[in-house]
């Protein structure tokens, strides 16, 4: 049952993700990765990462996505007439950076992961465990992205000031 | 999960499917009365009794109209946008508990189809996700008014999403369990204990969610997005017969959903409100008057939005704005200040 859903997701989160870089229209790529972050939400409950899949579909596909399409609205983004002609850089170096990251990518999963899985702990995966480790084990990390959170509504709202005046 | 348990689940499904959509139908003749009675006129009163089958003959007349396209639609999304609408709106009432746990032949049944540890969340999360299906439709239709309308929502509805969440980040402060079901079981016994009374002091987020909710749910005074004075119909301008009245469906069933839950967050949801010696034994006759408990204040919230849209005028885009940043949201941040303080001094919380 969980593989079967697996696969599913998977197939969608990769077909969104090519539709996501290969359409010409900006909406239509905009709605792909908004598909795209809630099929990843899709596996995270797959997971039994409930919560995070909530809070995924939430900020990411509730929240962001819309303000990017808001944008793209204003903005009144029409479909590109073609593509970008690729320069004789781009040609050589998109290929290399592909797969230097594929290496990357694929050294990191091959290392971490684990022979076997630990066994799902009481209560995986609720608001109140991930809250615990937050503020506990996770506690300077979590301040201090807070802190940077901040720091970057600060400047976003600096910089739309300036541009008034 | 067994056979018996995916049974009793379809089953669910099916009764809150259909209770929502008769309540849908009944709430387009209500509304249409209702505002009758308000502006001193009769309203539909030709089709059957009180015109009660007046929602079966616009049913009728939804499917027989032309569906039309524009011809500079974008046709995908064109068509995807009203199904867009209906089915988070649909989605979101899952976790929704409209009774006891009750006991049928020996089996344990919750009233809710969904009794998820994150319930709250995904009640914001499938609302969430229906403003794509308003700013697609307005995109899509290649109409300027759609498009405005299609803009105008969408920043309303990230606008008082906020102060919604606060006041009900305030409410998960106090239960501390963002599980529906155990907040409702928290606010058992007397009306006093409801989280807007002595159960959390909520009066204040009570008024917050419930004006946010009418802005989510883009009803008069926020109806922006479709204001008719300026926009023709706003984001479904361009929409016709069935498709168009998806919309409406959506609209219906995010008044529900959105009353639903302030129900169970400050109003005590299916409690009944009194003192449990008062109460009969657990049986039919307990859980009929909870289930019905529940679908009297529905109604009442329903009767409110009703109310509200043919009596206020409609706001100004600016004050609408100025309303959300400037008055709900600091509001609503003082709210879960002065509840966060009331419950680390265990003045309130359960």
């Amino acid at each position: 049952m969980e593989l079967i859903a697996f696969f599913v997701l998977a197939l969608l989160l990769i077909a969104s993700a090519i539709v996501v870089i290969t359409n010409r229209n900006p909406v239509s790529s905009a709605v792909a990765l908004a598909f795209n972050l809630v099929a990843i939400a899709g596996l995270y409950m797959v997971l039994d990462a409930q919560f995070i899949g909530l809070l995924q579909v939430i900020v990411y596909a509730g929240a962001i996505m819309v303000l990017i399409l808001f944008v793209i609205m204003l903005l009144n983004l029409r479909e590109e007439a073609k593509a970008h002609p690729a320069g004789t850089f781009q040609r050589i170096l998109a290929p290399v950076t592909a797969l230097l990251f594929a290496i990357v990518i694929g050294r990191a999963v091959w290392l971490s992961a684990p022979s076997s899985f630990p066994e799902k702990t009481e209560g995986f995966g609720t608001a109140a465990s991930l809250g615990k480790e937050l503020f506990t084990r996770f506690y300077y990390p979590f301040e201090a992205i807070s802190l940077l959170l901040v720091v970057a509504m600060i400047g976003a709202v600096l910089l739309a000031k300036r541009k008034v005046s | 999960m067994q056979g018996v348990d995916i049974i009793i689940n379809l089953l669910k499904i099916v009764i809150v499917f259909s209770a929502l959509m008769l309540c849908v139908s009944i709430m387009t003749w209500v509304e249409r009365r209702l505002s009758a009675v308000i502006q001193y006129r009769l309203g539909p009163n030709r089709v059957g009794p009180f015109g009660l089958f007046q929602p079966i003959a616009d049913g009728v007349k939804f499917l027989q109209k032309e569906d039309i396209i524009p011809a500079e639609a974008h046709k995908l999304f064109y068509i995807l946008a009203p199904a867009l609408a209906v089915i988070p709106a649909l989605c979101a009432f899952a976790v929704i508990p409209f009774g006891p746990t009750v006991t049928i032949l020996g089996k344990q049944i919750g009233l809710v189809i969904l009794d998820l540890d994150g319930g709250l969340l995904w009640a914001f999360a499938s609302t969430g996700l229906g403003v794509y299906a308003l700013v697609l439709a307005g995109w899509s239709s290649n109409s300027k008014f759609s498009l405005i309308g299609g803009l105008r929502s969408s920043a309303q509805m990230i606008s008082y999403e906020l102060p919604m969440a606060l006041s009900v980040v305030s409410v998960v402060l106090v239960s501390g369990t963002l599980r529906p079901t155990e907040i409702v079981a928290q606010q058992a016994g007397s009306f006093l204990h409801w989280n807007i009374f002595g159960g959390g002091f909520q009066l204040l987020g009570f008024i917050l969610f419930t004006v946010a909710g009418y802005a989510e749910t883009n009803r008069n005074p926020f109806d922006l997005p479709e204001a008719e004075g300026e926009l023709v119909a706003g984001y479904h301008t361009e929409y016709s017969g069935m498709r168009f009245a998806a919309f409406f469906m959506a609209e219906y069933i995010n008044m529900m959903t959105s009353s639903a839950l302030g129900i169970t967050l400050f109003l005590g949801g299916w409690q009944l409100g009194l003192p449990a010696r008062w109460l009969p034994e657990p049986g039919w006759l307990l859980w009929g008057a909870q289930i019905l408990a529940f679908v009297v204040k529905m109604a009442f919230f329903q009767f409110l939005f009703v109310w509200v849209r043919w009596t206020l005028p409609r706001f100004r885009y600016d004050q609408l704005m100025n309303l959300g940043w400037k008055g709900l949201l600091p509001l609503s941040l003082a709210n879960l200040a002065v509840t966060a303080i009331l419950v680390v001094y265990g003045v309130v919380g359960h």
